[in-house]
């Protein structure tokens, strides 16, 4: 792991955790959704914040999409739940929410579960047969 | 909102964002290093070889369910509840379904992450 790959893995919590806090706040505008009819969340795209927030999931997505093209999908999601932790730091002081004792404590063991992941190896090493199966299908895109 | 209502639409979260997961993931690992590759033939190279692969494009029908399944939720709960409950369980998914579908080498450490991980999610409720 380099400076650039942290980095990544940076930018996947920051954006995903503004983007969620964008979406809530454009949805409390919205008003709640009709369970009778579900499709009409669908105006909620007119909503500026909704589009503020798809912007930053957007930016969440093509980061997520790189750290995935070198890390393992079990990696990759633990090391970026320090998202979960500017969450509830966005309810909280951003939406006023209300956060319980209970909750802070969840919140700090779902980090400490997956900051201990980080330590390990971020991608799992193919077996010899199938190493060599994969050079030969990318050397055939290639030609 | 009745909670079971609010639980459901997370529950959707979940199961359509861990299946987007591990079908992105097998997505980029056919694709290969974004980084190398963007290094080799540039940007442009990239996004054509990434909307051509059509694992990638299956993901995004799932998390476009799943987004849909979020905004609903976030209208009926509260932002601290809804994404990490969602975000968590899904890691948790994905975690088992990498190990089944995607043959990940989920060691020690990553169940110990799990289990810490399913304990938060209670707490969260």
């Amino acid at each position: 792991m380099n400076l650039k790959k942290y980095l990544v893995l940076l930018a996947v919590m920051c954006f995903g955790s503004i983007g969620d806090a964008l979406l809530k706040r454009g949805m409390d505008a919205f008003g709640p959704v009709d369970v009778r009819h579900p499709w009409h969340v669908i105006a909620a795209l007119g909503n500026p914040w909704v589009l503020v927030g798809i912007s930053c999931l957007m930016a969440f997505f093509a980061s997520y999409l790189t750290a995935l093209s070198w890390a393992d999908l079990s990696y990759v999601l633990p090391a970026t739940a320090l998202g979960y932790v500017l969450v509830t730091l966005f309810g909280r002081y951003f939406l006023h929410e209300n956060v319980t004792p209970l909750r802070w404590l969840g919140v700090l063991l779902i980090s400490c579960g997956v900051g201990w992941v980080t330590r390990g190896p971020e991608v799992t090493k193919p077996e010899p047969r199938e190493a060599r199966l994969r050079a030969r299908e990318e050397q055939h895109e290639i030609a | 909102m009745k909670s079971l209502e609010l639980w459901a639409a997370i529950f959707m979260i979940v199961f359509a964002s861990s299946g987007g997961d591990v079908l992105l993931s097998s997505a980029m690992k056919r694709i290969g290093d974004l980084n190398e590759l963007r290094a080799g033939r540039g940007t442009l190279a990239v996004v054509g070889r990434v909307f051509s692969e059509k694992r990638f494009l299956l993901a995004l029908c799932c998390f476009s369910v799943g987004f849909f399944s979020l905004l609903t939720a976030l209208s009926w709960g509260e932002l601290s509840l809804v994404a990490p409950a969602s975000a968590s369980m899904t890691f948790v998914a994905s975690a088992i379904m990498a190990k089944i579908f995607l043959k990940e080498d989920v060691d020690h450490r990553r169940w110990i992450a799990a289990v810490l991980v399913c304990v938060g999610v209670a707490l969260l409720k």
